[in-house]
């Protein structure tokens, strides 16, 4: 798995570069050791999801310079993006949270001519197209809030610059997760999460700027109404989207609504829960454990989120060309090949299949069957030779795409109307 | 003039204390005050005065003499205040009885810090851990259910038995009795056992000495534990978070949802209203018992 919690890799040598640090910079500075010569220690904040103890590891190795992880839950980064810029290197984001950090002016551009992979990054973040295909664009689609005009804009460009907000991560596609032992039937449609066939075995996301476009899904694979745009609804189509939800809450139909990932792997395995919203290493979670759980692909498409790299202002000087080290090693396709190998997706497919094998790139992108056990990162069993990837290849996968994680307009009201839902 | 200059070396003694707390409790208390009244966008906060939040917060709160339904805010305090008084009233009775037996049954006083330790054992694991453990027990497909079936009590699993609020009281009820039997096994340490003998000699029956010496001296004692258990359970939104399978509305899960949000002058005001709520809780319990003259 690869919610394993990663240790700060505080070493001597760290301490060491500290108190150099400190002399050289005669306490000038008041953090100095962000001048330290060598080694060079980055402080990654991010979600504990992404922050994988072998991917610091294999950096360490390559290059020598220390990977200290920060980890956070998804809206604490945001919060210490916004208000404690200095507390970190590099951040690592959902492109959603850019709406709220990029005004703040605590992120720079990252320059792509420093990125040595930069033009072969997907097509789904630069033109939101997946094999030449347009994807839906609902919520905040990456490309939309991809490229600013300088390093230092606060605004974002509508047209590709020299200048991108994050360089991808990791990003993947949604959907809900099902017992299939327990429901013995097909589930095709969002719309299922709703049906009074489940109630009291249904559960849905309590995080609301995620929960309530997961919402949106089922209200309009219902057909009770089409929004012009899930990720940016007016009032009334909040006041619509949470009355739908109050509605089934007050007849019973979910047992439990969660917000951390620990708390869907338990509610699945448990079997208190048979449909609900899920996260794709969830839902391996609850494979590890011996138990049936399918990612299970909707007609209605899927709903996408995408996380990248962010460089924030107060990173100049040797720490700076580390940062950009770093994100050119991610790239370069070990780190990559590594996600792929979770199931989530990497910026540069190019470079990540170069360092899979064969039979790996087939079941993991290509949607084949296996051809021998499929194993994840640290060897655990994931699928038996014969199996398919829930959601299929890479192309119908992504291209399936809906929506996207958003920040709305109107967004102190959704989070106001979500609370009633929760109250209800 | 001279009970001025008396009291000088008092009031240096008071300082650092009173230092302390004004630069942690005060400050910060009136810096959430002043932030309640601000404004903010998704980004920043805008320093400017605006009831704004007061408002949102009891937004649909006047229809409530219209037959309406009742607003988040009223609903959400209506419950969290049903949690009070359900957990307060089970730990006073619980705690009290736990008390009682380790002050006046329990001879040693080895024996007795033996049993204070075993008192402790729910805080031996971390918060969330204890409560996701309840999850097996009482879950559907839990030990309860599967043994209540297995011997034909029921037919179907009980349902209400997680995820609800009976869930809710019974994971704060483990968690906080402690506060009680504390505080009370103290006050009652303190009773002058003479009294207990005088008034078997004056022919009190057992309830009658609990009820008309025992309680009335450990009243102090009931009293704090009774403020640490509201105080507790006003604030809370993890237990309720996860024992009630995050369905049942807390006002502290809303001040934390807020606060990931930005939203902090929504957050602020939401604190001051809390604050001044569960301040006037404690107020009322401190006129019922006046702490500080009875101890």
């Amino acid at each position: 798995m690869s919610d394993s919690q990663p240790k700060s890799p505080t070493t001597n040598l760290q301490r060491r570069a500290l108190i150099k640090g400190a002399a050289a910079a005669g306490g000038a500075l008041a953090f100095p050791y962000v001048r330290a010569a060598d080694p060079i220690t980055l402080r990654y904040l991010g979600t504990a999801v992404n922050q994988d103890k072998a991917i610091a590891e294999k950096f360490k190795a390559d290059t020598g310079i220390t990977i200290q992880y920060i980890p956070v839950t998804t809206d604490d980064v945001t919060k210490r993006a916004v208000t404690a810029p200095n507390s970190f290197d590099l951040i690592d984001t959902e492109y959603f949270s850019l709406k709220k950090i990029l005004p703040t002016g605590n992120l720079l551009g990252i320059d792509t001519k420093r990125i040595k992979n930069a033009d072969k990054i997907t097509t789904l973040f630069t033109k939101g197209e997946v094999a030449g295909k347009k994807v839906g664009d609902q919520g905040t689609a990456p490309k939309k809030v991809m490229y600013v005009a300088s390093p230092t804009a606060k605004e974002f460009s509508a047209t590709p610059t020299q200048f991108m907000t994050l360089i991808p991560t990791v990003y993947n596609a949604d959907t809900l997760g099902i017992r299939p032992d327990l429901i013995k039937r097909p589930i095709e449609s969002w719309k299922e999460l709703l049906n009074p066939e489940f109630k009291g075995k249904a559960a849905i996301l309590n995080i609301p700027s995620i929960g309530i476009m997961d919402a949106a899904m089922v209200v309009e694979a219902a057909g009770l109404y089409k929004y012009p745009d899930k990720g940016n609804m007016t009032k009334k189509e909040i006041d619509l989207t949470i009355k739908t939800l109050i509605e089934a809450k007050k007849a019973g139909q979910f047992r439990a609504l969660w917000k951390d990932f620990n708390e869907s792997v338990n509610l699945m395995a448990s079997g208190e829960v048979v449909i609900q919203s899920m996260w794709s290493p969830a839902v391996t979670a609850v494979r590890t454990k011996g138990i049936a759980c399918t990612f299970q692909p909707l007609k209605e498409g899927y709903r996408a989120w995408a996380a990248g790299f962010g460089v924030p202002k107060s990173v100049t000087g040797k720490k700076a060309d580390a940062v950009y080290e770093f994100i050119n090693w991610f790239l370069d396709g070990w780190a990559g090949a590594y996600l792929n190998r979770q199931g989530y997706y990497s910026a540069v497919l190019e470079t990540a299949k170069a360092k899979m094998e064969a039979y790996e790139w087939a079941y993991w992108m290509e949607g084949k069957a296996a051809t021998q056990d499929i194993k994840s990162p640290n060897g655990e069993l994931l699928a038996k030779t014969g199996a398919v990837r829930d959601g299929g290849s890479y192309e119908t996968r992504m291209g399936g795409i809906a929506c996207w994680n958003a920040i709305m307009d109107e967004n102190a009201y959704m989070v106001q109307k979500w609370n009633e839902f929760v109250a209800a | 003039m001279s009970s001025s200059r008396r009291s000088a070396p008092a009031w240096l003694q008071a300082a650092p204390f009173t230092l302390v707390f004004a630069l942690f409790l005060v400050l910060p208390l009136v810096l959430v005050a002043a932030v309640s009244f601000w404004k903010a966008s998704d980004y920043e906060l805008i320093p400017a005065f605006t009831a704004q939040n007061y408002l949102d917060a009891f937004s649909g709160c006047g229809k409530l003499f219209g037959g309406g339904e009742l607003c988040v805010t009223l609903k959400t305090y209506l419950s969290t205040l049903k949690f009070c008084v359900l957990v307060w009233a089970i730990t006073l009775v619980i705690g009290f009885a736990v008390a009682y037996f380790l002050a006046f049954h329990v001879r040693s006083v080895g024996a007795q810090t033996l049993l204070f330790i075993l008192c402790t054992v729910p805080f031996w694991t971390s918060n969330v851990i204890r409560m996701i453990s309840w999850v097996p027990l009482l879950g559907r497909n839990g030990v309860i259910n599967q043994g209540l079936q297995a011997v034909g009590l029921i037919e179907a699993p009980l349902e209400w038995l997680l995820f609800s609020d009976f869930s809710v009281v019974l994971a704060f009820v483990h968690l906080y009795t402690m506060f009680m039997i504390v505080p009370m096994f103290n006050s009652m340490m303190r009773i002058d056992r003479a009294l207990i003998e005088a008034a078997r000699d004056s022919g009190a029956s057992g309830w009658q000495t609990v009820w008309n010496v025992v309680v009335p001296l450990s009243r102090t004692g009931i009293i704090i534990g009774s403020i640490f258990v509201i105080t507790i359970v006003m604030g809370d939104f993890v237990t309720i978070g996860v024992m009630g399978g995050q369905q049942i509305a807390s006002v502290g899960k809303i001040i934390q949802v807020q606060t990931s949000y930005l939203q902090f002058p929504a957050a602020a005001a939401n604190a001051v209203i809390l604050l001044l709520v569960t301040l006037m809780m404690i107020w009322g319990l401190t006129r019922v018992v006046d702490i500080r003259k009875e101890l």
